[in-house]
């Protein structure tokens, strides 16, 4: 074992100076991206994040967002998006089920920001036709989520501003590893 | 002989020293008794003895050769074809396919590495695993375009035109899916019958030639502000995850080769995120957009999944690097021992942190270790293969591996590993696995 060490050390600290020169740094770009104005992205910037920016115009509720649900995911999330047997994910139940032996995790008991709803299912869902439900709509089936786990009420508006002020559930229920750990 | 492979004992139960396998080493002018000791599935070592040459007579006239040669050498052979494939005889050599939600959702899934039936550390292009969550996009080259906005001083926009004109670098990676191994985790309080593909196959090694994203980045000019990434996908579900700059700017690759040839579909043609060591899901498949921001935009894919839940209830979140970890491809699920006798354990180790600097083997079921030979250079986030000479005495014996890495980190025993976290967590499972050797030569999964 102690021979083995002896032959490594030194490959480990040669391998390390050889990697830092290697990647980054030295190597120098033709720059030939093409500008593009930052006014004119909307259509590429789906993504919202916690704050709840870029966010579109538009909005609904739990009841319009019933009508969305039965028609677009009922057949894969089942009843009340309660799931079921050979169904996709359960969105709703488990909250304080966390802890247990049996823990659910849902939109309602686990996801911590009520943005990520409305981003995820207007660019993933429906699952058989992505990207084909109006913004209104989006807001309407969210709500209609949020609805259904008691985190608002029947004829809460979801919207632009209304939906970043949301608060889940399990908001303070992780621990983040990165950065404050750095373990790269 | 027998003496010396006692001699040659580095742990219980038969775990030999690597020189045994060596020219002029142990077993120097006795190793025709173990013609093929490396095989696992088809030859035995009696087979090899009982083997009789044909009788060779050609030397008179009225004989041609044909009679006492292999057809293969009497008709003339298939003719040239513009991509290779497998031996015909290979052609049971596949991924192995797991559809979580049937006919539902079919493109949710994953397609596994048939690691069994596998060696080295390179896997081929065809045989990668898969992990798509609404199936493989076609994407036009041509069309495709790759925007870098947010945080920066310029948002640009590339072609793979442009991009063809950048500088490349190569590099060995592994790729690994956060929820490799979950036949180990917590979804299972009993261990489950598979192959050692379907247990660990979510992992595969390969050399990507990229552009480093941080010659992308600089180029778009960063401003102080910005302190993560959102890369996003463009397939139909839109994956999109959250990545700390610092690491963007390290190691990230824009990959477009996969061992030499462009990516395949499945790896993200005609582009790709690539992480080093981090879980596969953040190194994006046909990657349109990085936007840079201030925090991270908490995905679908960031806080549903990919987050791990431990048993007080909390979730340990961004837990991004890939564990140590390795894994005995051979004598593995998968495959069937063929007699009492000398065979070459192999397998393969890798860590998110960096290089394998050892791998131990237990053929006691973690009760005594012997280090296995790493062979080759052990490459910084990459696929290691080890091996070590194992004498099966014909007994019941319970093989385990276990690896370090050169940041320190040990694999667990999987009781250990299992109690940081709650019932049904199946991400990062990097706990030592065990396969079981029965009497009639069976392998099998076990917890112990
Ligand atoms: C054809 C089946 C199908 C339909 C229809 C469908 N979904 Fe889904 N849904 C899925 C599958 C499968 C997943 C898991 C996807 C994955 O693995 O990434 C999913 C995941 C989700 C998730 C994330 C769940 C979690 O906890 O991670 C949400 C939210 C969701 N769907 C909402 C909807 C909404 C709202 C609709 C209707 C507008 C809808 N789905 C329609 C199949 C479907």
């Amino acid at each position: 074992m102690s021979l083995f060490k002896n032959f490594r050390l030194p490959v480990f600290f040669i391998g390390f100076i050889f990697s830092g020169v290697a990647l980054g740094g030295e190597l120098q770009g033709p720059k030939l991206g093409v500008p593009v104005e930052a006014g004119t992205l909307s259509g590429w910037d789906i993504s919202i994040g916690p704050d709840g920016r870029g966010l579109p115009d538009g909005e609904g509720d739990s009841r319009s967002g019933f009508t969305v649900f039965t028609e677009r995911c009922l057949r894969c999330h089942g009843q009340r998006g309660a799931g079921g047997l050979g169904l996709a994910d359960p969105l709703v139940g488990g909250i304080g089920s966390l802890a247990t032996d049996e823990p659910l995790k849902t939109v309602g008991s686990y996801w911590p920001y009520a943005t990520t709803i409305f981003d995820y299912i207007r660019r993933a869902m429906p699952y058989d036709a992505p990207a084909s439900l109006t913004n209104s709509e989006v807001y309407a089936v969210t709500a209609y989520i949020l609805a259904q786990n008691g985190i608002i009420g029947e004829v809460d508006a979801i919207n632009a501003v209304t939906l970043p002020m949301v608060r889940m559930p399990n908001r303070d229920g992780f621990v983040m590893f990165w950065p404050e750990e750095d373990r790269k | 002989m027998r003496s010396e492979l006692e001699a040659s004992l580095v742990a219980k139960n038969g775990l030999l020293d690597r020189r045994l396998f060596m020219k002029g080493g142990l077993l120097a002018g006795s190793i025709a008794v173990f013609a093929k000791p490396g095989r696992v599935d088809d030859t035995s070592t009696e087979a090899a003895i009982n083997y009789e040459a044909p009788v060779f007579d050609v030397q008179s006239a009225s004989q041609s050769i044909g009679a006492f040669l292999p057809d293969s050498m009497k008709t003339p052979g298939a003719i040239f074809r513009g991509y290779g494939k497998p031996a015909g005889a290979e052609s049971s050599v596949q991924r192995i396919i797991l559809q979580p939600y049937g006919d539902l959702a079919p493109g949710a899934g994953i397609a596994m590495t048939p690691l069994q039936s596998l060696e080295g550390t390179i896997t081929p292009n065809g045989l990668h695993f898969e992990r798509s969550h609404n199936g493989r996009p076609t994407i036009n080259p041509d069309e495709h375009e790759f925007l870098i906005h947010g945080l920066v001083q310029q948002p640009l926009k590339f072609s793979m035109d442009i991009l063809s004109r950048y500088p490349l670098i190569s590099r060995n990676y592994f790729i690994e899916c956060a929820g490799n191994s979950f036949f180990n985790s917590n979804l299972f309080s009993e261990a489950t019958q598979v192959s050692v593909g379907m247990i660990h196959g979510l992992v595969s090694g390969a050399e990507w030639t990229g552009i480093p994203l941080s010659i992308l980045l600089d180029e778009a000019g960063l401003l102080p502000e910005g302190k993560w990434i959102l890369a996003e996908g463009a397939d139909s579900a839109g994956m999109s995850r959250s990545i700390p700059l610092g690491k963007a700017m390290d190691d990230a690759i824009i990959a477009i080769y996969q061992n030499g040839e462009m990516l395949r579909p499945e790896q993200g043609y005609p582009m790709r995120l690539l992480l080093p060591g981090f879980e596969g899901n953040m190194s994006v498949k046909w990657l349109r957009r990085i936007k840079v921001t201030s925090n991270p935009t908490y995905t679908k894919d960031e806080t549903s999944k990919y987050s791990d839940l431990m048993p007080d209830g909390m979730a340990r979140q961004f837990t991004y690097t890939m564990g140590v970890k390795s894994t005995i491809t051979r004598p593995a699920g998968g495959l069937v021992m063929n007699g009492p006798g000398l065979y070459e354990i192999s397998g393969l180790a890798w860590s998110g942190s960096g290089k394998i600097i050892k791998v131990e083997v237990s053929a006691d079921g973690g009760t005594t270790w012997a280090a296995a030979a790493l062979d080759g250079e052990p490459l910084t986030r990459a696929l290691t293969r080890f091996r070590i000479p194992w004498k099966w005495d014909g007994l019941p014996t319970l093989l385990q591996s276990r690896a370090t890495d050169e940041a320190g980190n040990t694999q667990l025993r999987r009781d250990v590993w299992s109690a940081q976290y709650a019932e049904g967590q199946l991400y990062h499972c990097n706990a030592i696995q065990t396969w079981s050797i029965a009497r009639n030569g069976e392998v099998t999964n076990v917890f112990i």
